[in-house]
């Protein structure tokens, strides 16, 4: 396969067809920060916090750099002052969900979130897809997934997968960019077995 | 819902995963809801994960995942309905089935739905009662329509 050549943040980077923008960062060196990214994991493109700046013929685009394959003399900026801008929009509406997760504190330092600048909604989840994803690609055990849609969209655990598959395997809780999946998953531990001597903490 | 018919329905589209949603909604059409064995016995012919079917299923407004009655009544309340009078449309219904919208009253008779506009706004205040328009309808009109109901 034939050598991609690009130019990111005004370096030289050689890429390979098929690669995307995040991929060929990465091999050079280049950081672009990521929310849901898994290099084990299909890209998905939930988060949009690798959003850069392409500028082929002349225009410039903001695309999300995870999805976005490589294209021949591809320009790319991962840090301008429009692209800041929109990762400090997205970190702030994240923020909004999960005010206390440190992925998103760090961020949030890096580019001047406010954490309060919109009212909380405090979901604890920000819809990363990470654990319905590796649990589906990776362990292909489908134990967790989304319902319902737009703002009312949320992860469930299936009771009767999760019963039998997650006790040995929680994978997925440090994935999780927030605490929201534990959250979830003792929430169905509890509905699934009520118990009053059930103490999440003292297992292992 | 019987095994027997949901396998009819499953046989029907030859077991495609990709025939998904059109299994489902003849088993919602069939059946007025989507019981949670009726999704399994799916999951398992359609080599579908569960956490996909829910997915689907939680999408969409056309399923519905709790019990609904055997006649579906959608009320229009949208600008054209409303100035017409739909709200006192909805109160006598709401008094006649003793439900409100979005309930299903004990005996599984009716399921109660507003929705925002149907798109005849001339046919207005309108009741559609298991797909079935009713124009200009009046309170004294909601109770004639319903009574054709069993």
């Amino acid at each position: 396969m034939s050598d991609i050549l690009l130019q990111i943040d005004g370096r030289e980077v050689k890429a390979k067809e098929g690669m995307t923008i995040l991929e060929a960062a990465l091999s050079s060196g280049i950081f672009i920060p990521t929310l849901c990214h898994h290099e084990k994991l299909e890209p998905y493109g939930a988060c949009r916090i690798c959003t850069v700046e392409i500028e082929s013929r002349g225009r410039t685009r903001f695309v999300a750099a995870c999805l976005y394959p490589v294209e021949e003399n591809l320009v790319v900026r991962t840090r301008s002052e429009k692209v800041d801008r929109i990762r400090k929009m997205i970190l702030e509406l994240l923020l909004a969900h999960a005010p206390d997760a440190p992925a998103l504190q760090d961020l949030a330092q890096e580019y001047g979130a406010d954490k309060d600048r919109f009212e909380k909604e405090s979901s604890f989840c920000i819809l990363c897809g990470l654990c319905v994803r590796y649990c589906a690609e990776v362990k292909k055990k489908n134990a967790i997934g989304f319902v319902d849609r737009g703002a009312r969209r949320e992860i469930n655990f299936i009771p009767e997968i999760a019963s039998k598959e997650c006790w040995n395997c929680k994978e997925c809780f440090s994935l999780c960019p927030t605490e929201a999946l534990q959250a979830a998953y003792f929430l169905t531990e509890a509905l699934a077995f009520p118990s009053p001597s059930f103490e999440p903490a003292s297992e292992e | 819902m019987d095994n027997d018919k949901i396998g009819q329905i499953i046989d029907k589209h030859q077991g495609k995963a990709s025939s998904l949603i059109q299994v489902l909604l003849e088993i919602q059409s069939e059946n007025h809801w989507l019981p949670k064995e009726a999704l399994e016995r799916v999951s398992e012919k359609l080599q579908v994960p569960l956490t996909r079917i829910l997915h689907i299923a939680t999408f969409y407004k056309a399923f519905s995942l709790v019990p609904k009655g055997r006649h579906e009544i959608h009320i229009c309340v949208g600008t054209a309905c409303h100035v017409r009078g739909a709200t006192r449309v909805l109160e006598t219904v709401q008094d006649l089935t003793g439900i409100k919208p979005g309930e299903t009253d004990s005996d599984s008779k009716f399921s109660l739905e507003t929705v925002n506009c149907l798109g005849c706004c001339a046919l207005g205040p309108e009741i559609v009662v298991d797909g079935k328009h009713h124009g200009r309808i009046t309170p004294a009109k909601a109770e004639d329509v319903l009574k054709k109901y069993e």
